[in-house]
């Protein structure tokens, strides 16, 4: 079975429904692990990350949770099936380029990941939609207290769990959040919030992690510390700082339908009729236009778009998602007459945004 | 003042963090500070940029130079320089006197608070109930109580076998 035969289709995914996933786009809590004395897989030769890949890869496939699941050596997925992993979040660029002596394996319903010998010999992460860290955080660590048993980890009672990069000793979690800030930027907030985010200890990155861009106005919120704070501790800590988040951008959103009600509606207005009429765009184009159709959506703009189209096309506008759709390799310059087709035939029968007369109550939540 | 990236050009950019009670300072030049996305506050953050920079010099001084060697997977100070990640878990032991100070202004302690795997959890715990026997055992022979003493004695062995157990399953 290929990957694309596994994963479900976007419309689908993007149908998952979570707690404020208006804003909260998912949620997803990463624990680091390694195995006891075996170097790790960035210092390993080749021949040994094949074997800690072998010994870890059946611990993972004989869990329940693992039961129904896709697993691969990352050599024997091509590069394109890779990229598209990455454009749906379920690995990191980082492992999208390794190949021999590493491994992926990812259950049915896309909740949860293992990446086998990426910085460290396991990377697991458990995902939900929306705004679910503690869900997640439970399902992980069941997880984690099942390998565990087949697994010597590297642990030490006083650093704990022990990592390839020290900035994940410890614990070894990473609790994120991806969040859809379109307010806030427009409100130019967005600066002040990340300082703010940054003060308290908490990473903000871009949409695809580590020093990437935050395109389509997509953040994503994660602790940095994992040493000398609990896991439980570190998850209630990120739930209060997003909770804030959310509000900030609720009453920014109020705020500018107050205030500037035409700025807002222009932006939309314009965002729309680029993407529903443009005959050439590019990637980066549509990822922050399609972040202001979303926020017409929130705001009442489309009452006849769903909310789940405009999230399905931020994923299949992707560069190697329209790629896969095409046999013929594709230059930038066809992906872009391609994703403005695409675009086009899409928003075909959605009307054009209507403003309303009175601003919708402030902070109503629409689930 | 020079940008201690590059180490060429003189710094224009200097940027100061301060979490709870902890000051990170970084200085940098426009090009740097550029290449490492300073200007743009969604893509940078300050810890990121420190690691295996300011980091990994405190490391140097503290555990005497490039030439130390972890026994386990030959992974030098200077390979970690490089690329800002360990060789295998042994090197934890073998560069421990230089990673404390990293690792104080890296995170919230020094010490792991949270989930510990289960065998180790057990081992823990035996081995504090051992502790706690010993001294109830050294106050009964000290008070002379020795029905008292025996007990403990026997408890302190039954342990002791389980600790033995534990380890070698």
């Amino acid at each position: 079975m290929t990957i694309h035969e596994f994963l479900v289709s976007p419309s689908e995914a993007a149908h998952r429904e979570g707690p404020h996933n208006k804003i909260v786009m998912s949620s997803r809590v990463r624990l680091a692990r390694n195995i006891k004395g075996a170097a790790f897989p960035g210092w390993a030769k080749k021949a040994e990350r094949i074997r800690t890949l072998d010994a870890i890869r059946p611990a993972i496939e004989a869990l329940p949770q693992l039961a129904d699941r896709f697993s691969e050596t990352m050599d024997n997925l091509p590069l394109l099936d890779k990229n598209i992993l990455v454009e749906r979040h379920l690995i990191s660029r980082e492992h999208a380029a390794k190949n021999a002596g590493s491994g992926l394996v990812l259950n049915r319903e896309e909740t949860v990941c293992v990446m086998i010998n990426e910085e460290d010999h396991l990377r697991m992460q458990a995902l939900r939609p929306g705004l679910q860290l503690k869900q997640a955080w439970q399902a992980i660590d069941q997880i984690d207290s099942k390998i565990e048993k087949k697994l010597e980890y590297a642990f030490n009672p006083d650093l704990g769990y022990l990592t390839a990069c020290p900035t994940n000793l410890g614990t070894g979690i990473r609790v994120s959040a991806m969040l859809h800030l379109p307010g806030l930027v427009l409100a130019e907030q967005i600066n002040q919030i990340i300082q703010a985010v940054n003060k308290l200890g908490l990473a903000v990155r871009g949409l695809y992690g580590e020093g990437t861009e935050a395109l389509g106005n997509v953040f994503q919120v994660s602790n940095q510390m994992t040493l000398g704070e609990s896991e439980s501790d570190i998850v209630e800590r990120l739930n209060k700082v997003l909770s804030q988040i959310i509000e900030h951008e609720e009453n920014a959103r109020g705020t500018l339908l107050e205030k500037k009600p035409k700025t807002v509606y222009n932006h939309i207005g314009r965002a729309y009729g680029i993407l529903a009429n443009a005959h050439s765009i590019s990637s980066k184009e549509t990822m922050n236009l399609l972040s202001l159709m979303r926020l017409g959506v929130d705001l009442g703009l489309f009452p006849d778009l769903d909310r789940a189209l405009v999230d399905e096309l931020f994923v299949i506008t992707q560069p190697n998602h329209l790629q896969k759709r095409y046999s013929d390799k594709l230059t930038a310059e066809e992906r872009d007459l391609l994703r403005a087709d695409m675009l086009r035939e899409r928003l075909r029968t959605v009307s054009r945004p209507k403003p309303k007369p009175t601003p919708p109550q402030q902070g109503s939540e629409k689930a | 003042m020079l940008c201690c990236v590059c180490k060429e050009k003189e710094a224009k950019v200097h940027l100061t963090q301060i979490v709870g009670d902890k000051m990170q300072k970084v200085d940098l030049c426009d090009a740097c500070a550029a290449q490492k996305g300073v200007n743009d506050p969604a893509g940078f953050s300050l810890a990121d940029l420190l690691l295996g920079l300011g980091a990994s010099q405190e490391m140097e001084q503290a555990s005497g130079g490039a030439d130390t060697k972890c026994p386990n997977c030959g992974f030098t100070q200077a390979d970690f320089k490089k690329t800002g990640r360990l060789g295998c878990s042994e090197c934890y032991r073998a560069f421990s006197e230089g990673l404390e100070s990293l690792l104080k202004s890296m995170h919230k302690g020094t010490k792991h608070i949270g989930k510990v795997p289960h065998a180790q959890q057990q081992t823990r715990d035996l081995t504090d109930r051992l502790k706690s026997l010993q001294k109830k055992l050294d106050k009964a022979v000290a008070e002379e109580d020795f029905e008292q003493a025996a007990a403990m004695r026997d408890e302190i062995k039954a342990t002791k076998e389980k600790l033995t157990g534990m380890s070698a399953s």
